[in-house]
């Protein structure tokens, strides 16, 4: 057990246990919250694969604003424990026996898929640093970036239309 | 002058263009120029086909390419014109003949209104075109072609006047008896397609006759034989098809001579003729093809013996030389069938032709017990009757006595009892002819004069010009096949006939060795048959000139007044069945079967959508999950069931 | 590390996800499980981008680049669709004053 299997499973581990915590909170704050924890330890995970520039663009964007965001939207509505809707039983499990499947089907196919030779660089490689994605991204990807610019701006004034209070 | 050969194309545009003018323009052309256009262009084909087989007479014969018709991988059915001996002859009988019925026609149908008197004669230029179609082609498809043209305007022409239900049903019988008789002649075309490649008759005889000892009385060749035999008996009413033919009465008595006994009912004969290298090649066949000409002569001529419509008479008569010569063609006399095709066109349309110019008089009665004596008001009708009568009786020099009698002497030396049959079946042709002859012409008048108010009186001159002609011919027509016996050489149809029935004869010379008749024979077999025709004249004169039957007839005579109860038999046992498996199909098995099957899946996709329906039920969180589960069962196939 | 690891982590994070839309009615917790999916698919794609980056960087320097690329857009996208999706869940719970799914079944209130 290296230090980087046994950070690798700590991370899993959390992203694992939190991403539950999210699902099973009653409390929408608290959810919000495990999911916040749950996207450091993606962010975790993308450090040791050397990917920087979106690990610290995960926290940043993910943790920070859009999570915020979520926060800022539960708080504005005075959502809690008690005020959250529940499913009816089966239909809970119905989506849980749903989702299980679903992991064990994928699970079970992985088995056939080739995997087993291919191993993911860890901590070396310099592709994940913002130097080469820059380069990439304003050469190759530069008329993507502008049309999700274009997009950005849209999404903000779409925001603004939805968001404003109908006179 | 042999490029008249290459005229040929304009012997069946000149009916078409007929048939186009007088069909389209039926509402304005006057009756008379119908007529003359009508008779023109017949006239006009007729003339060719004169100069055509002047040029024929000498040798030349051609096949005159016209178009590609069909071309198909290696087979080519190109659209020619086959003008040899036989086609020619052909061609001068039906333009012929055909011109003396158009111009009679003109003067029978004058009552009709304008436009349906141009449809008939519309009709009757499409029959012809098609007829010539027929005869002319230098293939099987192209005479299938003209032979489902007759068809179609016997048809039209049958049910001429179609407001009469019972014309109708007439009319359909016989195009769906034909029909019968066309799914075999087509089942033909095919096989021989399949077996030789080539339907032109150039080709295929060839082929045939290069390879006549392999192909001798094989399956293939009797199986294509039998075909072409089963759509002979369709068109040329042979047992068991023949029912349509006295029916077939129901139209225009012109159209009857024309194409009910002179041209479209000897379409099997001259495709038998035509065909006659398979034919020898097919003893099997050729055995059958006799058994049932003679049956029909037979069997025909007993009918013929008891009907009381004159035009029955004559159908049942025609019916019954068909037979002669349909056992002509089996027992190999393809000239004397041809031959006999030829005279039974002449004598037989100038009969139908006197049978209209005596309904004409009598005012549409055909109805032979309500005649009698109309010998002083009728004197041509009467003079060129008798010498059909005569013609058909065969009384030498008469043109019937030569041809008939080239076929039964063919018959004596094929089988004796053929003769034997076809002899009893002369004496009754002779009876029966001469029993309408007596009823009609002799004895008191039977009318309803005070009824009309007048006696009958003759028919104009259109209509007796052709009758007259028509007697000549069939006096005269008989004179260029005069047997060996007679007159050594002077048989000069069958010299003229020779190069179409040249492969056959070699072949039969080669493997079947023939009885060759001694004159002693044929003399006999002459004087016995003429013997028996002029006693059954002789007799039938006496008995119904001065007493014809009036009542009812009874026991036996029933049996042959009712035609053997045949249209009766064939009720029972194919159009009552038919009608029952129709009525059972239409009320079981389309109401309670197929409808409720359709509705059924109606209804299920009905209710099954009302099932399915539920499962939009608005609620987000039950999409996801149907989603999901499809993701799901993606998977399961794409990873667990592929392989 | 083997590849396969990443790919079970994703994978269950992803089921995880997807139990979490199936279960849950509140329309912000759904959107949130949303999220989660997005994110176990970028770890599985930045893994993938490494794992090429190593078969593949003799040839080409930059090889594998083009999943972390992609992983930035996904992220892009995401935060636009957040905008929009949390002002669209606003205005229900203005019209609605709840945030229950079940609730958007009806077309017209």
């Amino acid at each position: 057990m290296s230090i980087s299997e046994i950070l690798f499973y700590f991370l899993s581990v959390l992203a694992l246990g939190s991403a539950l915590m999210v699902v099973i909170s009653r409390n929408p704050v608290h959810s919000v919250l495990w999911l916040i924890v749950t996207f450091f330890a993606i962010s975790g995970h993308y450090i040791m694969m050397n990917a920087q520039f979106l690990g610290i663009v995960n926290l940043i964007v993910y943790a920070g604003a859009i999570m915020v965001l979520f926060l800022f939207v539960i708080m504005l509505m005075n959502l809690n424990a008690e005020t959250e809707p529940k499913k009816n039983k089966w239909l809970r499990m119905a989506g849980i026996v749903a989702g299980g499947c679903l992991l064990l089907v994928m699970v079970a196919a992985l088995k056939d898929a080739e995997v087993k030779r291919s191993v993911v660089q860890l901590k070396d490689g310099n592709i994940g640093l913002i130097k080469q994605l820059g380069e990439t991204l304003f050469t190759d990807y530069v008329v993507p970036f502008e049309i999700s610019s274009v997009l950005f701006l849209s999404a903000m004034v779409g925001t603004v239309v939805i968001g404003k209070k109908a006179d | 002058m042999k490029n008249v050969l290459q005229l040929v194309w304009l012997i069946p545009l000149l009916p078409l263009i007929g048939f186009l003018i007088n069909g389209l323009l039926r509402r304005q052309l006057s009756k008379a120029l119908t007529g003359i256009i009508g008779s023109g262009v017949i006239l006009g084909s007729f003339v060719i086909s004169l100069l055509i087989f002047l040029q024929v007479k000498q040798g030349n014969t051609a096949v005159v390419d016209l178009f590609d018709f069909i071309s198909v991988g290696k087979l080519s059915i190109p659209f020619s014109f086959q003008v040899d001996q036989l086609s020619s002859l052909f061609l001068l009988i039906i333009t012929g003949v055909g011109f003396l019925i158009h111009v009679y026609s003109a003067a029978y149908m004058h009552e009709e209104e304008g436009h349906h008197f141009a449809r008939y004669f519309s009709y009757l230029n499409l029959f012809v075109f098609s007829m010539l179609l027929l005869v002319l082609g230098s293939n099987y498809v192209i005479m299938f072609i003209g032979w489902e043209g007759v068809g179609l305007c016997s048809y039209l022409l049958i049910g001429y006047w179609f407001k009469n239900t019972d014309y109708n049903n007439a009319a359909k019988k016989a195009f769906v008896m034909n029909r019968i008789g066309d799914l075999g002649f087509l089942l033909a075309i095919f096989w021989i397609i399949n077996k030789f490649g080539t339907v032109a008759y150039g080709d295929l005889f060839e082929q045939v006759a290069a390879s006549a000892k392999t192909l001798d009385g094989t399956a293939a060749i009797v199986g294509i034989t039998l075909l072409l035999f089963v759509g002979a008996t369709g068109k040329s009413a042979q047992i068991p098809l023949y029912t349509w033919l006295p029916d077939a009465m129901a139209g225009p008595t012109p159209v009857s001579a024309l194409i009910h006994a002179a041209t479209m009912v000897t379409a099997g004969i001259y495709m038998i003729a035509r065909s006659n290298i398979l034919y020898t090649l097919a003893p099997f066949t050729q055995g059958i093809v006799a058994i049932i000409g003679l049956a029909t002569a037979l069997f025909a001529a007993t009918i013929a013996l008891k009907q009381n419509d004159i035009k029955k008479v004559l159908a049942y008569s025609t019916v019954s030389q068909l037979g002669y010569m349909f056992l002509g063609l089996g027992v190999g006399a393809y000239t004397g069938a041809v031959f006999h095709v030829m005279t039974h066109a002449f004598f037989k349309a100038l009969l139908f032709l006197g049978a209209g110019s005596v309904i004409h008089a009598m005012h549409h009665e055909q109805d032979i017990r309500k005649m009698g004596g109309l010998k002083k008001y009728l004197p041509i009708t009467h003079l060129t009757f008798l010498l059909g009568c005569i013609a058909i009786a065969g009384i030498p020099p008469f043109s019937g006595f030569f041809s008939k009698d080239e076929i039964l002497a063919a018959a004596y030396g094929a089988n004796k009892i053929y003769w034997i049959i076809g002899v009893i079946t002369a004496g009754m042709t002779a009876f029966y002819m001469f029993r309408l002859y007596a009823t009609t012409f002799l004895g008191k008048f039977r009318g309803e004069e005070h009824l009309h108010g007048h006696h009958p009186h003759e028919s104009p001159a259109a209509m007796t010009i052709p009758l007259i002609v028509l007697a000549i011919l069939s006096v005269i027509g008989g004179w260029v096949g005069i047997p060996e016996v007679l007159m050594p050489n002077a048989h000069s149809l069958e010299h003229f006939l020779d190069p179409i029935f040249a492969e056959s004869g070699k072949y039969v010379h080669e493997f079947r060795p023939a009885h060759h008749l001694d004159h002693t024979t044929e003399y006999g077999l002459m004087g016995a048959s003429v013997g028996i025709a002029v006693i059954a004249i002789f007799y039938a004169l006496a008995r119904f000139s001065k007493r014809p039957e009036l009542g009812e007839p009874a026991g036996f005579g029933k049996v042959l007044a009712n035609k053997w109860y045949v249209d009766e038999l064939y009720n029972a046992i194919i159009v009552k069945p038919l009608q029952w498996l129709a009525k059972l199909l239409n009320g079981f098995v389309e109401k309670d079967v197929l409808d409720w099957t359709v509705n059924g899946i109606g209804r299920i996709i009905n209710y099954s959508s009302r099932q399915v329906r539920l499962l939009q039920s608005g609620q987000v969180g039950s999409y996801v999950l149907l989603m999901v589960l499809g993701i799901l069962a993606f998977f399961v196939i794409q990873f667990f069931v592929k392989k | 590390m083997n590849i396969e690891y990443y790919i079970v982590l994703s994978i269950a994070l992803f089921c995880i996800g997807i139990a979490g839309v199936l279960t849950r009615r509140n329309a912000i917790i759904i959107f949130m499980c949303i999220e989660l999916m997005l994110n176990a698919v970028n770890l599985l794609l930045v893994a993938f981008s490494k794992m090429h980056h190593l078969k593949g960087v003799a040839t080409n320097p930059n090889a594998g680049i083009d999943g972390q690329l992609f992983v930035f857009f996904i992220m892009v996208v995401a935060a636009a669709e957040v905008s929009v999706g949390l002002a669209i869940i606003v205005m229900m719970y203005r019209n609605v004053h709840s945030v229950d799914v079940n609730f958007l079944n009806r077309l017209k209130h």
